[in-house]
């Protein structure tokens, strides 16, 4: 997993409440065998005009030049805006999988769907919390603003403004420390292969019948 | 201080650590891999670069897409003809045949649903810890384990670490006393159940099904139960170890032998709740009261007894409820107090991980043999949940009796329970299935799926209608 200290980036306001992960990504890519690939298809039904199939070339579609993320302005956008309760519905990690590769490093809303924001720690997005005041305060500026750009410092949990002002933001110190490191939770837990070693030598002699070949 | 309940102590047993944040890592004896939800875990284990833990742990098996038709299923992986479905159980054969796990291949005898396949194989015991990344690994709990379904990222987390990452959940007990009348079966049991406590009834608990009715359950019957806790609310089900667990277990391909079996028949009596355990909910229900159960809507907990009418969102103070009556009736195409006997069905499917065992597949041709499908119902069909269940089956000549009915006689998979692959309910079809969910969409855009036992689904086949079983198999007596 992608290490997140600091982050300077091109913001893209994506103005929708209850964002659920069905139009983050439809679910006729769920049956892809890959955990890459995603970023062509998120928010695939709002980004083409045409319905999207799992092995397209997504370059060749029809692009709904209506949808934000299409404008030319906001193209390389590395942090997205969003409203209350984004990513609610299925569990899909698909979600945070194309949002990452699409090019998000973080996204900002008043508030995040559970499983989501879980989801997302897993994979080196960071969701911030600000409140909706500060929310559309951003909201105002990204669209007011050609080229504009949040800086986001995870260690000081802030979120700055081109214009110095400064928010900051809760995050829980077990994942914030996953995220400062890169540490997924694959990485974490072998920091105590050595103990799950012992421990399986352990278990296995109590219960040899557990360790027979299949 | 009180005793231990069964939960407690397979916690304890896996427990590695307890970190600081009040998780623990607990340590993984069985994970069960299938097509669907393991490649993106083995993509990501390789860009880490990392390797399997312990690869003896590993058993896998394509379900989810694999045709089931003769025909599609003769010509090998090659032959599947949905594109996507190929390439995934492809995946899945190449990531075993690299990483050198035990893999039951496609047309492989041994070939068949995950939670059908462990147990029958003895990959499943007492005590182990069983993780797989569908949720209805529950059904692994009916012999005393600690079964749970897990995410994609846990599947690689598995793999990598042979541990997962987890907080202890509480402990509910449902005790089921008593003896259920003839004719109704664990489906029903887990049915009423499920119509007693809702879906979300069982959240953040660890169920333990108990008493006698649950006891006098063949292993077969237990697996029904614990399969459907998920339905309930609850990641794991259980029920205690005794002697049909010992005598289930014994002898299978993948079971201990020799000294080590009667080692573990020693620890495995042990798996039981003590006496005097302490559970934060306890559930209890009395077996002579359930009869046998239809789900009506659009939710496993919209489930009422045959005899019973559809509610009357009129008849329902609570507006948030109202509103679901309401807009389930419509996706159900039902009306208000109508009689669930009156309910016309277009399939039938006899299957999947809940219902797809040598003794559901006994019940239903009890039902069948010497009856007719009924002219209005479409298509009828069998699906074993084993290559080994579908050749013990015709070896009882229960296929015969299906095919004379006019069931179709399925290869084995998940089928219709979730239509990945071509078995699917038409738009506006009724379906009797013996599946484990009803949602909106599961078995088909636009299908509305009726959850009930296999000598229910059998009946309503022949009847064109549900029906309740009982009087067919007074009739036939
Ligand atoms: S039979 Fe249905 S519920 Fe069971 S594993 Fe297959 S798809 Fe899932």
């Amino acid at each position: 997993m992608k290490a997140f200290t600091q982050h300077q980036g091109l913001v893209a306001p994506l103005d929708r409440a209850n964002v659920d992960t069905d139009q983050i990504i439809p679910k006729q890519f769920l049956k892809s065998i890959k955990r890459t690939g995603f970023g062509p298809n998120l928010f695939d039904e709002w980004r083409y005009l045409d319905e999207g199939q799992p092995d397209q070339d997504s370059s060749q579609r029809p692009i709904n030049t209506e949808f934000v993320l299409n404008y030319p302005r906001y193209q390389g956008a590395s942090v997205l805006l969003a409203q209350e309760n984004f990513g609610c519905g299925s569990s899909r990690e698909h979600a945070p999988w194309a949002l990452e590769e699409y090019g998000f490093r973080a996204i900002i809303a008043p508030s995040f769907a559970d499983i989501f924001y879980n989801n997302s720690f897993k994979n080196g997005l960071l969701p911030i919390v600000l409140t909706a005041a500060e929310v559309n305060e951003l909201f105002a500026q990204a669209e007011a603003t050609e080229g504009y750009q949040l800086t986001i410092d995870l260690a000081a949990q802030t979120v700055t403004r081109p214009d110095g002002v400064q928010y900051s933001f809760e995050v829980d110190a077990f994942r914030k420390h996953c995220l400062l490191n890169g540490l997924d939770d694959i990485g974490l837990t072998l920091q105590d292969a050595e103990q799950i070693r012992e421990f399986e030598v352990g278990y296995k002699n109590a219960n040899p019948w557990l360790f027979g070949a299949l | 201080m009180a005793g231990k309940t069964l939960y407690d102590k397979l916690w304890e047993m896996h427990e590695v650590k307890r970190r600081d944040d009040g998780s623990s890592l607990i340590y993984i004896d069985r994970h069960i891999l299938h097509e669907v939800t393991s490649p993106q875990a083995f993509a990501g284990l390789r860009l880490a670069k990392r390797k399997p833990w312990r690869i003896d742990s590993n058993i896998a098996t394509p379900d989810h897409n694999v045709p089931t038709t003769k025909s599609e299923r003769a010509g090998g992986i090659d032959a599947i003809i949905d594109k996507v479905s190929r390439i995934q159980v492809q995946t899945l054969d190449d990531n075993c045949d690299e990483y050198g796990i035990l893999q039951f291949k496609m047309n492989d005898v041994r070939q068949g649903i995950v939670h059908v396949i462990g147990p029958e194989q003895g990959a499943t015991l007492p005590g182990m810890t069983v993780v797989c990344g569908d949720s209805h690994t529950s059904t692994h709990g009916a012999f005393g384990a600690l079964a749970h379904g897990i995410g994609t990222s846990e599947v690689e987390h598995v793999l990598a670490t042979q541990c997962l990452v987890a907080k202890k959940m509480k402990n509910m007990q449902v005790r089921v006393e008593g003896q259920v009348p003839a004719g109704v079966t664990a489906k029903d049991i887990v049915l009423a159940v499920i119509g007693k406590i809702g879906t979300a009834g069982g959240n953040g608990h660890a169920v333990e099904f108990a008493g006698s009715a649950i006891r006098e359950l063949s292993m077969e019957g237990r697996m029904t139960v614990c399969n459907m806790s998920i339905e309930a609310g609850a990641r794991v089900g259980m029920v205690a170890v005794d002697q049909k667990t010992i005598d289930y277990v014994e002898g299978r391909p993948y079971s201990p032998k020799g000294a080590d079996w009667h080692a573990a028949i020693e620890s495995w009596k042990n798996l039981v709740s003590d006496a005097d355990a302490h559970f934060d909910t306890i559930v209890e229900m009395r077996a002579e009261d359930i009869i046998p159960q239809v789900s009506w809507g659009t939710s496993p907990e919209m489930v009422l007894p045959v005899s019973a009418n559809v509610p009357d969102p009129a008849q329902e103070a609570d507006p948030v409820k109202r509103d679901s009556i309401t807009r389930a009736l419509k996706y159900m195409g039902l009306q208000a107090n109508q009689a669930i006997t009156d309910i016309k069905v277009d399939r039938v499917f006899i299957g999947s991980c809940t219902n797809s065992r040598i003794e559901d597949l006994r019940a239903a041709a009890e039902v069948a043999r010497g009856r007719k499908v009924a002219s209005n119902v479409i298509q009828a069909m069998v699906v074993p949940g084993s290559g080994l269940v579908k050749l013990q089956a015709e070896k009882e000549g229960l296929d015969k009796i299906f095919i004379d009915a006019g069931f179709e006689w399925r290869e084995p998979g998940c089928s219709m329970c979730l239509a990945m692959n071509p078995d699917k309910l038409g738009s506006g079809e009724h379906c009797a299935s013996t599946s484990n969910r009803n949602f909106e969409g599961r078995q088909g855009a636009g299908g509305r799926t009726h959850l009930v036992s296999p000598a229910m689904a059998a009946a309503a086949a022949v009847k064109g209608h549900f029906v309740d079983v009982r009087e067919l198999l007074n009739e036939g007596a």
